[in-house]
């Protein structure tokens, strides 16, 4: 094939300590405030991540699970519902990554944002608030405990026990088959592509570009 | 499962084919892209030695961090300009058009694409914004994506997406007095909640729907995302046809317009479509509808009392705590009386011309009122031009507010338009996130523009009906 294919790996599963964020509708403007996004790459957004709730204004350190010494090697974080909501920044999914997050665990997810996740082969599983709120008291008690997602088997395991979570139908075969980065996939469907084009009304000849290109 | 209903047929017409993910593989009509979200992707491209695959289907304009004072090159802040520079390379690169501000074209993403007749019924529409949902007011597919997905777009023409369940929200009746559009979407989202559209796309039907021109249907399908739903449509009729005709599009290309219209015509719900819900509202109830809180969700009516979080479904009593802590406002207050710093009148979703011209017309031989910090920002170059030759500009001066150029400004602050500390904003946008507009500790309160108009003369939240009997009395 063409020189442009990526690896793509597999994500069937993540592990790691855990971090809770705790609070429903937390959006990206929280995520990832505005002010950091006037950038063109997204390299040094980690940093950045939760920074209003963070620092305060003299860029003091704020009570908040990120600032802690414990959790800053943890890589999954377990949240409430609608997480994400807002925005269709993908500079919010990107600072967290950035931040060293792999996997997050919570009850409910905004569309875009576990969308955002996927193209970064980050997992966004879910389970009801119960058990979330379990998973965050055991993370907060045990900050080096580990927690393993089987992203194929849809269950979580910490502290002995293994739960199940959901994980989203198309979600779970994209990362379980490392077809998560659509780019190289899609791209190879390029001549149907073309015909498609073809055949919609609005879309001009001379709009469609010369398949030898 | 839904059938027969416009997302249907466009999703079929547009469909190339079922990836392995079980996700389908859509064609993309139109890909609008600006500057914040779109390099990236782009540097994505670059590092895979890729190239935009359908440069004609796409278009280019920058609003989110242009300044709407001063714009003369370079723009005074740094991170401004490397954007707007890289935006310009990328697009130069590429072949693609950009509305820049020198072309009396550009103005924010979600107004030109309608203006400039980009925006077509039965396309299929994505823009690194989740406020694309706008363009379905033609009776398109649009929704916002994420940058991997951008760069899908741009190498592919495509995107790979899930087919989502159809909501039809019925408004029958009339809108009264002093209440528009933006009540009704405002109204949608408290019923239906936030998170009520996830998996959702809404159709938006019934008369008062129908009685809408374009711009208040844009203002509704704009907000589809703040209720959750991805996207959000009505069906192109007369009103969309008319709206069309006048275009650049059709201007330049009239035997498009007949070419096109049975296409259109083809995808519009059929009368026995079925949907997964529906939902009524009923028009005639609705008053001036403004936010107490910190997510779109939370909206009462002007006369309505904020509600106690105890009572309210336990899932939202913290969030609504927090809120109520973070605006001060206290249960059993009405919104009415709420000091206000600052007024925005703007953002995609309020700032086409009918948004100006009823403001104005509430603002006509009054002032702003003397703590008050008043903003016009007009959603592109054009509607600046139409206000200022209708005399719109010179209202809105005598009355005291600012008269900027086009961007989206003060609807999230990433140009020089912010609140400071806890100034509290009366704003005809779409989000009252802590810190969208530039504060954190700043309080922003949804309304329509009627009622901005109404909260800079008065200094704070006030039912613009009443101000209309104080003035005609
Ligand atoms: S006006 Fe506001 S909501 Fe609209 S595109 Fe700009 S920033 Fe987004």
């Amino acid at each position: 094939m063409s020189g442009n294919e990526v690896d793509i790996p597999e994500v069937d599963s993540a592990s790691g300590s855990g971090i809770p964020i705790r609070g429903n509708d937390i959006d990206t403007d929280q995520i990832i405030p505005a002010r950091f996004m006037k950038v063109v790459t997204f390299d040094g957004l980690g940093e950045f991540a939760f920074f209003d709730l963070r620092f305060d204004e003299n860029d003091d350190l704020k009570e908040h699970p990120m600032n802690e010494e414990r959790f800053q090697d943890s890589s999954v974080m377990v949240v409430n519902s609608n997480f994400g909501c807002g925005s269709s920044r993908e500079h919010a999914p990107q600072a967290l990554m950035r931040w060293g997050i792999d996997a997050l665990i919570g009850e409910s997810f905004a569309e875009i944002f576990a969308g955002n996740c996927l193209a970064l082969g980050i997992p966004t599983v879910t389970a009801d608030s119960e058990t979330i709120e379990e998973l965050q008291d055991w993370v907060e008690a045990n900050p080096d405990g580990e927690i393993e997602i089987d992203v194929e088997a849809e269950t979580v395991t910490y502290g002995g026990q293994t739960i199940d979570v959901t994980v989203d139908e198309a979600q779970r075969k994209a990362l379980v088959e490392g077809v998560w980065d659509t780019t190289a996939l899609m791209k190879s469907n390029a001549g149907e592509v073309r015909k498609k084009a073809q055949e919609l009304p609005y879309v001009g000849d001379d709009q469609i570009p010369d398949p030898a290109d | 499962m839904s059938e027969g209903t416009l997302y249907d047929k466009v999703w079929d017409r547009h469909k190339v084919t079922e990836l392995p993910t079980g996700q389908d593989q859509l064609f993309v009509g139109l890909h609008l892209i600006h500057e914040v979200t779109s390099p990236q992707a782009f540097g994505m491209l670059r590092e895979r030695d890729l190239e935009v695959a359908y440069p004609e289907l796409t278009h280019a304009t920058v609003d989110h961090i242009v300044p709407t004072a001063d714009q003369s090159r370079p723009y005074e802040e740094d991170a401004a300009e490397e954007m707007m520079s890289e935006l310009e390379e990328n697009v130069r690169e590429a072949g693609i058009d950009f509305s820049d501000p020198t072309s009396g074209d550009q103005g924010i993403v979600h107004v030109i694409g309608p203006e400039q007749g980009l925006t077509q019924p039965g396309k299929t529409i994505v823009c690194g914004d989740s406020h694309t949902s706008t363009h379905g007011a033609f009776g398109a597919l649009a929704f916002g994506i994420g940058t991997s997905q951008i760069r899908d777009v741009l190498a592919t023409g495509t995107l790979a997406f899930e087919k989502q369940k159809v909501r039809k929200i019925e408004v029958d009746g009339e809108l009264g007095e002093g209440v528009e559009a933006k009540d009704v979407i405002l109204e949608i989202i408290r019923r239906l909640g936030t998170e009520g559209g996830v998996g959702y796309v809404y159709e938006y039907a019934g008369s008062a729907i129908e009685d809408l021109g374009m711009e208040g249907r844009m203002s509704i399908c704009n907000m589809s995302i703040e209720g959750g739903a991805r996207a959000g449509y009505v069906n192109p009729d007369e009103t969309t046809y008319e709206w069309l005709e006048e275009t650049d599009y059709f201007q330049e290309n009239p035997e498009k317009f007949d070419e096109l219209k049975p296409y259109w015509e083809s995808i519009r719900s059929d009368d026995d479509a079925a949907y997964d819900d529906v939902v009524t509202i009923d028009a005639d109830e609705l008053e001036p509808v403004v936010t107490w809180g910190t997510t779109p969700g939370q909206g009462i009516g002007i006369t309505e009392e904020i509600p106690a979080p105890d009572e309210l479904p336990e899932d939202k009593r913290d969030t609504a705590r927090r809120a109520q802590e973070h605006m001060r406002v206290e249960p059993g207050e009405t919104m009415d009386g709420y000091e206000i710093d600052v007024t925005f009148l703007g953002s995609c979703t309020n700032a086409r011309m009918p948004d100006l011209r009823r403001a104005a017309a509430i603002v006509e031989g009054r002032q702003v009122h003397d703590d008050v910090r008043a903003l016009v920002v007009p959603g592109s170059q054009r509607v600046q031009e139409a206000a200022e030759e209708e005399g719109l500009k010179d209202v809105f001066e005598e009355a005291g507010f600012e008269w900027r150029n086009a961007g989206c400004s003060m609807c999230l602050g990433m140009n020089e338009d912010q609140l400071e500390g806890d100034e509290a904003c009366a704003s005809s946008s779409n989000r009252n996130f802590v810190g969208r507009q530039g504060s954190k500790d700043g309080r922003t309160v949804l309304m329509n523009p009627q009622m901005v108009a109404a909260a800079a003369i008065a200094g704070e939240v006030t039912d613009v009906r009443d101000l209309t009997e104080v003035q005609t009395v």
